[in-house]
């Protein structure tokens, strides 16, 4: 097996990092962009649109991301529709990332105190101009920490999308192991690669929130 | 035609009756005074009238609009009914002047120079206009109540709503708001007010109403019913409150 060198494992592996990387990036920004039109929803007090909101959150809380990965990948297969490991990956990452990003936020919306939509009502504003112009621009700012300290979840969670044979840095580490049979070696470099992803970000969440509490 | 009908009103949280039938009118430049004791519903009344608070029976009708009613433009309403808050409530993030033109930009879709321009009158009007640029942590209670008031006026309102605008505030502070609001009142401004400044209640009110146990209990002009109040519950409340 001398064949594989230390450098050619790790190139490999990094080449599929780039994957992983992609794989988080579609699902944080997509699941941001569901998450704050849910976050919306979910706050507005009208009955109708925050039930089945509560639904999808809940369902996609309480069931696993391999789960749901499957329910994807095989699921929508069923219906005649081709549906590639990016697809699926991409999708129920997405998803799962925005039933989270939503109960967050919803916790940080209501963190803001009740008098600032009380007054903002008395100027006439809507819910949506409220929360365009009073409460978001303040949630978020107690919003970033948890948020950033999140997306560690993401990284992490992209893992899964490898059972499903979609090649990020999970697949790859086993697919160089059953060339290699070095599965610690192979499998402690991915941890390592996963770690040095995932640190930077939670140091920064860790930071984010010391300042602010600080500002407070 | 009065400007506020508030027409047999009641309001419960759960079995609790808070509001048992209030009855109200108030016309244009009239300054009422609503005083109680704290649970007399005087507060909840007072948030009836722009919304905030729901009502089961009766109804209440501001500049022509009945609150709350099923084709009610609640917008419009509030447009035309300012409040000012116990806690102020500005917003942290913006500065004084922004404060007071986010609602006329948005709301009125004003462009932002001519809002701009109505920040600095009404800012100036609260005697402010050296703080347009200040955020509201930067401002003392007296100072970021003013600044509330100016936020109401900004909205040109026909009937301002005063939920307690003093009780937050340092007693020497008290007096360059109540300035503020005698100010408005001497200008013809509609306000109904829910307040313990007993001495303001009686220089610069038109009308007083006293409420005890969510109902108008005795009402008149304030001189004389400060000077003769006819029911034990309003003699004792005065007197307690010297």
């Amino acid at each position: 097996m001398s064949d594989f060198s230390l450098w050619i494992i790790v190139k490999n592996l990094l080449w599929a990092t780039q994957w992983t990387i992609l794989l988080s990036l579609i699902a944080f920004v997509g699941g941001g962009i569901v998450g704050l039109v849910l976050l919306f929803l979910r706050t507005s007090q009208v009955k109708w649109l925050e039930v089945p909101t509560k639904l999808y959150i809940e369902f996609f809380q309480g069931t696993p991301l391999l789960m749901q990965l499957f329910l994807f990948f095989f699921g929508v297969a069923l219906f005649g529709i081709e549906v590639s490991p990016w697809m699926a990956a991409g999708l129920a990452l997405t998803l799962w990332t925005s039933a989270f990003l939503t109960e967050i936020w919803r916790g940080c919306v209501e963190a803001i105190p009740k008098g600032q939509w009380e007054a903002s009502a008395s100027v006439a504003m809507n819910y949506v101009e409220q929360m365009r112009y009073v409460i978001l621009p303040q949630a978020m700012r107690i919003a970033i920490a948890p948020t950033v300290g999140f997306s560690v979840q993401v990284i992490k969670g992209t893992a899964l999308a490898s059972i499903i044979g979609f090649v990020e840095l999970t697949k790859a580490g086993t697919m160089i192991n059953n060339a290699t049979f070095r599965p610690f070696l192979v499998y402690a470099l991915v941890a390592l690669i996963y770690f040095c992803l995932c640190f930077p970000l939670s140091w920064y969440a860790k930071r984010l929130e010391g300042k602010l509490n600080v500002a407070r | 035609m009065s400007l506020v009908s508030i027409r047999d009103v009641r309001k419960s949280y759960g079995t609790v009756e808070v509001l048992k039938g209030v009855s109200l009118e108030v016309a244009k430049g009239d300054v009422v005074a609503i005083i109680g004791r704290s649970g007399s519903g005087k507060s909840t009344l007072l948030r009836c009238i722009n919304g905030l608070e729901t009502y089961q029976f009766g109804a209440i009708l501001a500049d022509g609009i009945e609150v709350g009613g099923i084709h009610a433009n609640m917008r419009e309403l509030r447009r035309h009914v300012g409040m000012v808050f116990q806690q102020f409530n500005l917003f942290p993030h913006l500065t004084a002047a922004e404060n007071v033109m986010l609602a006329p930009t948005v709301v009125n879709k004003t462009p932002k120079k001519e809002a701009r321009a109505i920040a600095a009158e009404v800012l100036a009007k609260v005697g402010l206009s050296e703080k347009m640029d200040a955020y509201p942590s930067q401002l003392s209670g007296g100072q970021q109540q003013r600044v509330a008031i100016a936020r109401s006026l900004a909205m040109r309102p026909k009937v301002l709503l005063c939920d307690e605008i003093t009780s937050a505030l340092d007693p020497e502070l008290v007096n360059e708001v109540l300035r503020v609001v005698e100010q408005l009142a001497k200008e013809g401004m509609t306000l109904i007010l829910v307040t313990h400044e007993m001495r303001f209640a009686r220089d610069v009110g038109t009308n007083l109403v006293f409420m005890h146990h969510g109902k108008v209990h005795e009402t008149g002009k304030p001189k004389d019913v400060f000077a003769a109040p006819q029911t034990p519950e309003l003699q004792q409340f005065v007197g307690g409150n010297g």
